[in-house]
């Protein structure tokens, strides 16, 4: 065991009244009126003992733990919780999961982003099971007149072996309760794990399954009327005049009027989404009901002027430039093919590029792009907001409630202290609740109405509202010498409205003379974080690329790869390089031996090979295709994976397995274009997402075995799979993939 | 103009007052209280919405109440009153939901699959569930959980 200062957010475990009378409970206990686990067989006890804000142990045993991240599918409100229940060593059939409250005061970065959850909650939620631990080790210290150092625990007993006494963990947490918080814990060594690195199901999976009330979508309360919106329907359009004259006559409807989400002057927060600020809002009984007069609704549109706003992120000021005008993909096209022939702000130089492109014996050239994507989250952005002159209650799917607690509260002109935001499961995130306008649109309707409101967008206004994925394009160089080797590598990368460049990832630090430039063009398209964000795009571009260059080279693409990795490790160029070269070429291994690379020669299998390093964790890829009646097929695919420890091994190779489907079908199908400012697709029908048939026959998932401190997985596995696909296509078909989306009229066979 | 329905749901008797053009989807979802049915596109492009009308998967945001009549409809709710279905149960065995939302309509065409085909090859699969997305892409998932389902001794 190691003893760990309890250094990360102490106050966590102090006991707390807030977390009894706080946000958890709601007017009619809707978010737990059904939280019992299935595996539950004891009754619920007469009485709970909170230990510390993460946890409560009941008098027979049981014990809750909060979750106090945002749930959207990553699954971290069943990994989060066997972090505690690890350390504080309870039997995990007798754990109840509850969603936390937003509480800034108790938890710490309440936020489902950058697959940071297990990462930076690995720690600290520990910890608090470890101090719960302690405290009850000491109660029954103090019971049975011994020495704590005695006393052992194991699935929720206490056992003093000595004196062959034991006790349940209920026995003593009402004297547990009333301890000395320790300062300092021990933790266990990762060879003493028990719940972590065992699987454990999801704990909403048989309320998933039987259709309980979970997403934010399903939230009701009393006299709640249903709102929904008609936002421009161009980008660079702004709202002129609405005539309501006939929806506001239509059944159902209680009022139209329109909104402004921001006020002028007010100061944008780091995931203010600001697309369309004033929009026109409808108000009725029943969601089909305004759906219809919504239809009724006449509006006049009128060109938005050009603006330039600060944007506060996370204390830094950032100055975004909305320029005027209506804006369509032809444009954009021509726009990045002329960016990418300039030159560009260069981020990174090592060595004399210059030169070595001039010694070069063979020079390769290539340039990939993609398009704007929608995130499509299944559930379309929804919030429930019940605002009076006292308070703000607000409940739904939100990445990061407490940041958006801070804009609600400047928008209302209400102390936070006032705004109580409950989190619901989500269905789906992928960055795009990361940007909460809709919960800020939602108390502000409310307020108006004086009533409370659950905010419906449909899905034709969710898919044209914005936040995109921008719009990339990738210009690589490479040169070799006459011996084939990599002596030059050149990547100008650029988008609109931002560049997708990591400078300093591989294969920087594997190239002797290396340059990295950069370059943006500003849009009034607004965009956002979308799962792995520049890493969704750059990823597969450079695998694509180093692809033909071994060609060129006439290496096997994985030994290719890792001899660079190699020379990265022994000999790296640059000191900035942000990658550990080791477990870089450690998952290119593992693919390599699992798809058994060097020997299985089928010649009716093509394939394609990638891998990646992006928010902390590494992926490769070796992605078998076949041809069926002249289609390629995905058959296969092998995914080697090193995020560290694996905390819930078959929930991660779950969320892997989706992130690789996700990835082959962005850049298969997906596709976002304009014609003068106006979204071409909005629905399901004109937006191709992957479905069954198109996804891979066959997914292997391999976690590289380390004791290294967990890191993410919700991003990750979805970028370099792209790559994988677009080289395994190559082989198939002989040609080449530089553009996303690949296939743009039919879907695979299959 | 409102008017009065009576309703066959998961064998109960339900009446409600809507307009008659109102979409199974919405009567289930704010008026019944029955919110396991879920909203994803309303045009029959995402499948979210499937419920069984007499044994066969619809899309219930393309189904008018009037259009019913007393014909029977099943719900995820009321699809196994233990949620127990053979179709359930390898869901949770599989532990296929990722977000969760989209799965209610996946299994409730996977059910209605099962209703008229017991042993699906990959093929029978893939084309019934065609018209189910899922964002979070757990299709192996639910593909073996449908095989796993339709090898249960349980499967009527």
């Amino acid at each position: 065991m190691k003893v760990a200062k309890i250094k990360i957010g102490r106050r966590s475990f102090i006991k707390s009244s807030t977390l009894a009378s706080g946000g958890m409970v709601l007017g009619f206990n809707w978010l737990m009126s059904c939280d019992m686990t299935p595996s539950q067989v004891k009754a619920l006890p007469k009485e709970w003992f909170k230990i510390n804000g993460f946890l409560k142990i009941g008098d027979n045993g049981l014990v809750t733990i909060m979750s106090p991240n945002p749930e959207i599918g990553q699954n971290v409100k069943t990994s989060m919780p066997m972090l505690v229940a690890e350390e504080l060593d309870t039997d995990w059939n007798d754990v109840i999961v509850e969603q936390a409250p937003l509480n800034t005061t108790l938890f710490k970065r309440q936020l489902a982003g950058g697959s940071q959850s297990i990462r930076q909650g690995w720690n600290s939620l520990r910890m608090a099971g470890a101090t719960a631990r302690a405290m009850l080790i000491e109660a029954a210290a103090k019971t049975w007149n011994v020495a704590a150092s005695e006393i052992t625990t194991s699935e929720g007993q206490l056992i003093h072996t000595l004196s062959g006494k034991q006790a349940g963990f209920g026995e003593m947490a009402s004297l547990a309760a009333t301890l000395e918080v320790p300062s300092e814990v021990k933790l266990k060594d990762v060879t003493d794990f028990k719940i972590i690195g065992s699987s454990r199901k999801n704990v909403d999976g048989s309320k998933i399954v039987t259709g309980k009330p979970l997403f934010g979508l399903d939230y009701k309360s009393e006299n709640m009327l249903i709102a929904m919106i008609v936002h421009p329907p161009a980008f660079g359009m702004k709202l002129k005049s609405i005539d309501d004259s006939k929806a506001k006559s239509m059944p159902g409807i209680e009022r139209v009027f329109t909104i402004k989400t921001h006020e002028s002057g007010y100061s944008l927060g780091a995931f203010d989404n600001d697309a369309f600020n004033e929009i026109a809002v409808l108000v009725g009984r029943s969601t089909w009901e305004v759906m219809q007069a919504k239809k009724e609704l006449i509006a006049e549109w009128e060109m938005a002027e050009a603006k330039v706003e600060e944007l506060n992120f996370f204390g830094r000021n950032i100055t975004v430039e909305t320029p005027a005008g209506l804006e369509s993909t032809a444009d954009h096209k021509r726009i990045l093919e002329k960016m990418s022939i300039k030159k560009a702000k260069v981020v990174r130089k090592d060595g004399n590029p210059e030169a070595a492109f001039k010694k070069a014996v063979t020079i390769i050239e290539r340039s990939y792009t993609c398009p704007f994507l929608a995130h499509n989250t299944m559930e379309p952005m929804n919030f429930y907001a019940d605002v009076t002159e006292e308070k703000a209650t607000l409940v739904g799917p939100i990445q990061t409630p407490e940041i958006m607690e801070q804009s609600v509260s400047k928008r209302l002109g209400m102390p936070v202290e006032n705004i109580d935001i409950q989190m619901t499961r989500m269905g789906g995130g992928f960055g795009r609740r990361l940007y909460g306008h809709f919960l800020t649109e939602a108390a502000v309707i409310s307020k108006e109405m004086k009533q409370p409101i659950k905010l419906v967008y449909s899905r034709e206004d969710d898919m044209t509202q914005g936040t995109y994925r921008p719009s990339y394009h990738a210009y690589y160089k490479a040169g070799l010498d006459e011996n084939k080797n990599l002596i030059a590598f050149q990547v100008r990368a650029g988008g609109i409205p931002e560049s997708p460049l990591a400078a300093n990832r591989f294969p920087a630090g594997a190239v002797e003379n290396y340059v990295a430039e950069e370059w943006s063009q500003v849009s009034n398209i607004t965009v956002g974080a979308f799962r792995a964000p520049r890493s969704n795009f750059i990823a597969g571009a450079e695998q694509a690329f180093l692809d033909e260059v071994a060609e060129a080279a006439g290496k096997d693409p994985i030994d290719f790869r890792l001899e660079l990795l190699t020379k990265a490790e022994s000999k790296p160029v640059g000191t900035n390089n942000d990658y550990v070269a080791s477990r870089y070429a450690g998952v290119l291994k593992l693919v390599k031996e699992k798809a058994a690379w060097s020997t299985n020669k089928n010649p009716d299998v093509f394939r394609g090979t990638a891998a990646y390093f992006c928010h902390n964790s590494y992926v490769a890829n070796v992605l078998d295709m076949i041809m069926v009646k002249g289609k390629p097929v995905v058959q296969k695919v092998y995914c080697a994976i090193d995020c560290g420890i694996v905390v819930n091994p078959d929930a991660a190779t779950n969320l892997a397995e989706g992130g690789l489907v996700d990835g082959i079908g962005h850049a298969m199908y997906s596709a976002m274009t304009f014609k003068d400012g106006v979204p071409e697709q909005n629905n399901f029908d004109t937006y191709r997402l992957i479905r069954h048939g198109e996804a891979p026959k066959e997914i292997e998932v391999h976690f590289v075995e380390n004791k290294i401190d967990p890191t993410g997985l919700g991003e990750p596995p979805f970028p370099p799979v792209m790559g994988a696909l677009a080289n395994a296509l190559y082989r198939a078909t002989g040609v080449r993939q530089y553009n996303q989306p690949f296939i743009t009229d039919k879907p695979l066979a299959g | 103009m409102l008017s009065h329905f009576k309703l066959n749901i998961n064998g109960k008797v339900r009446e409600v007052e809507v307009d008659p053009t109102t979409p199974i989807l919405w009567v289930l979802r704010d008026h019944l209280d029955l919110v396991g049915t879920k909203y994803g596109c309303g045009i029959a492009q995402c499948g979210a919405c499937t419920v069984h009308l007499n044994g066969v998967a619809v899309r219930s945001c393309q189904l008018p109440i009037s259009a019913v009549g007393s014909e029977k409809i099943t719900t995820i709710e009321g699809l196994s009153e233990e949620g127990d279905h053979p179709i359930q149960k390898a869901w949770l065995e599989h532990d296929v939901p990722q977000c969760g939302y989209c799965q209610a309509g996946q299994i409730m065409t996977a059910s209605a699959l099962l209703n008229q085909n017991t042993n699906p090859s990959d093929s029978d699969i893939d084309s019934a569930m065609h018209g189910n997305i899922c964002r979070c892409g757990t299709y192996t998932r639910i593909k073996a959980a449908i095989k796993t389902a339709a090898n249960s001794q349980d499967l009527n």
